[in-house]
């Protein structure tokens, strides 16, 4: 049905189906994700092209996410020094940086770039394989495209993306300080003392913990909607924008949920 | 035995099978013809459980296909090796790696020294040179790259060989080699195929019977000769219209057939 027809529909009928389309969607990615968990036990698959993948994605993705969260912290610092100069001790600075880029900035930015970055990559991989049988291929010769093609990347991953969240917020907050340190003449003793002040174990747990879900999100997305293509190259780029776009949405909604739990916890 | 029992498909509002039943014995290769589009890759992909029928049954070797659960389908699938449309080859592993992909019995599949040597025999059951084995799919040709496909889908030594459309996109000569080979197989390994495909000429040359499937259904069945001799309006317009009927006639006067 065209467009044009489907916006001559009555209401109720578009939202009955959008409803049936979601509810499509969620079923099936429910059963995707019972069928990753249940691929678990055939290790002896997944964990040599987890490792593939894990230096693949994170090798690969380590410049663009250091280069990001460099200009997050300079950023920050600089914002901070413009709004607290005079108004608080200058010792603030260095706990606003820290918290900012461990709390928010580093999982948030992150992710949000490797949605872009590896959410893109499995999508159109997954979805030429579709398109070019090489998934039909690998059923038929008996074998589980799950424990082929899907566990390796997430499980990748989830192994990566909180490693290298912790590699952005360490980066962030080094380029805070000297940024602090340039514009602000903010000394390494202030800086410390302020980030000290504020800083407990705690939160470096939920950088990682949110930094998991992001990537669990942001790699289970794209895989499903890559596992699906259908309709050749036109659908290969339609599930790979879909999936930088879903896994997208999906963080920023994350990152309100974990926030308000996290907070909840504190 | 594969038999097909009144298959119905149809995906949304587009009815692509309509009661089709076929049956293939044995040993025995039969060519499934049809316009593009009529559901031939459709009906092949239902044998070894790819697509589900949405009302008949698919029975391959005594098994209910569409009722046979994720092990159960996996098993069956190690005794049906499938020929893909474009090759379907991983394009991130060379072709040796793709053909041991084929190689279905794990214990053989770990085991590097018969692995080896399978690939290579395999390379030669379909006139490729060892030196192919470590190339990627993207450095080969294509009648290379359907080549390599059969010879993967022929590691596992399966008993049920599916070809979809073995011979598409490629020139007249590399079709007549690929035709060569599917016949060749069945002669040395005595396998059961179905061959799906466009190509009147090539089918005749290599199926024992020919089913054309025309409108959702399955319009005739029957050995070549018969199949020529139809007068059923369906099966003429398509001969007549794909099928060069002088060149097959010829050929198959040449070659003894009683057209």
């Amino acid at each position: 049905m065209s467009n044009g027809a489907a916006l001559t529909l009555g209401p109720l009928r578009l939202v009955a189906r959008w409803s049936l389309r979601t509810a499509d969607h969620a079923g099936r990615f429910s059963f995707l994700i019972a069928d990753m968990f249940r691929g678990l036990a055939e290790w002896r698959i997944w964990v040599p092209r987890t490792l593939d993948q894990a230096t693949a994605v994170g090798y690969g993705s380590l410049f663009i996410v250091l280069l990001v969260a460099g200009f997050a912290g300079a950023v920050t610092s600089l914002q901070t020094g413009y709004q607290f100069t005079g108004a608080l001790p200058l010792y603030y600075a260095g706990a606003v940086i820290s918290e900012s880029m461990i709390l928010e900035l580093g999982p948030v930015l992150t992710a949000l770039i490797l949605a872009g970055r590896i959410g893109a990559r499995y999508a159109a991989e997954l979805g030429t394989m579709r398109v070019t049988e090489q998934i039909d291929a690998l059923e038929s010769l008996g074998r589980s495209p799950v424990s082929h093609l899907l566990i390796p990347r997430v499980v990748a991953g989830l192994l990566v993306i909180p490693a290298l969240t912790m590699f952005a917020n360490a980066t962030g907050i080094v380029v805070g300080y000297l940024t602090a340190k340039g514009s602000l003449g903010l000394t390494y003793g202030d800086f410390e003392y302020g980030a000290r002040y504020f800083f407990r174990p705690l939160d470096l747990w939920y950088s990682a913990i949110k930094s998991g879900c992001f990537a669990a999100a942001l790699t289970t997305i794209p895989c499903y909607l890559g596992f699906n293509t259908q309709q050749g190259a036109e659908g290969v780029g339609r599930a790979t924008t879909q999936a930088v776009v879903s896994a997208s949405v999906a963080i920023l909604m994350l990152d309100a949920v974990i926030t308000k739990l996290l907070l909840v916890a504190k | 035995m594969i038999e097909l029992l009144d298959v119905h498909k149809r995906f949304l509002q587009n009815v692509v099978l309509e009661g089709v039943s076929l049956e293939v014995k044995d040993g025995e290769t039969v060519a499934l013809l049809g316009p593009s589009g009529v559901g031939k890759s459709v009906t092949l992909k239902m044998i070894n459980g790819l697509l589900r029928p949405d009302l008949g049954d698919v029975i391959v070797d005594g098994l209910h296909v569409p009722l046979l659960g994720r092990k159960e389908l996996a098993q069956l699938r190690s005794k049906i090796g499938y020929v893909f449309q474009y090759g379907a080859l991983f394009d991130s592993m060379s072709v040796a790696e793709n053909i041991r992909l084929g190689i279905t019995d794990e214990t053989c599949y770990n085991d590097e020294k018969f692995c080896e040597n399978r690939v290579l025999e395999c390379l030669r059951l379909v006139n490729l040179p060892p030196e192919v084995a470590t190339k990627l799919p993207a450095e080969l040709s294509g009648g290379m790259k359907k080549r390599v496909g059969i010879a993967r889908a022929i590691a596992g030594q399966p008993k049920y060989l599916l070809y979809d459309e073995p011979t598409s996109g490629l020139d007249p000569v590399n079709a007549d080699v690929i035709d060569g080979l599917v016949e060749r197989l069945r002669d040395e390994l005595g396998v059961t195929s179905v061959v799906v495909s466009h190509d009147v000429r090539g089918s005749f040359r290599v199926a024992d019977r020919v089913a054309l499937l025309w409108q959702a259904k399955i319009r005739a069945v029957g050995p070549p000769d018969q199949i020529l001799a139809s007068k059923d309006p369906a099966v003429l317009q398509f001969l007549e219209r794909d099928l060069e009927m002088t060149l097959i006639q010829a050929e198959g006067v040449a070659r003894g057939r009683n057209v």
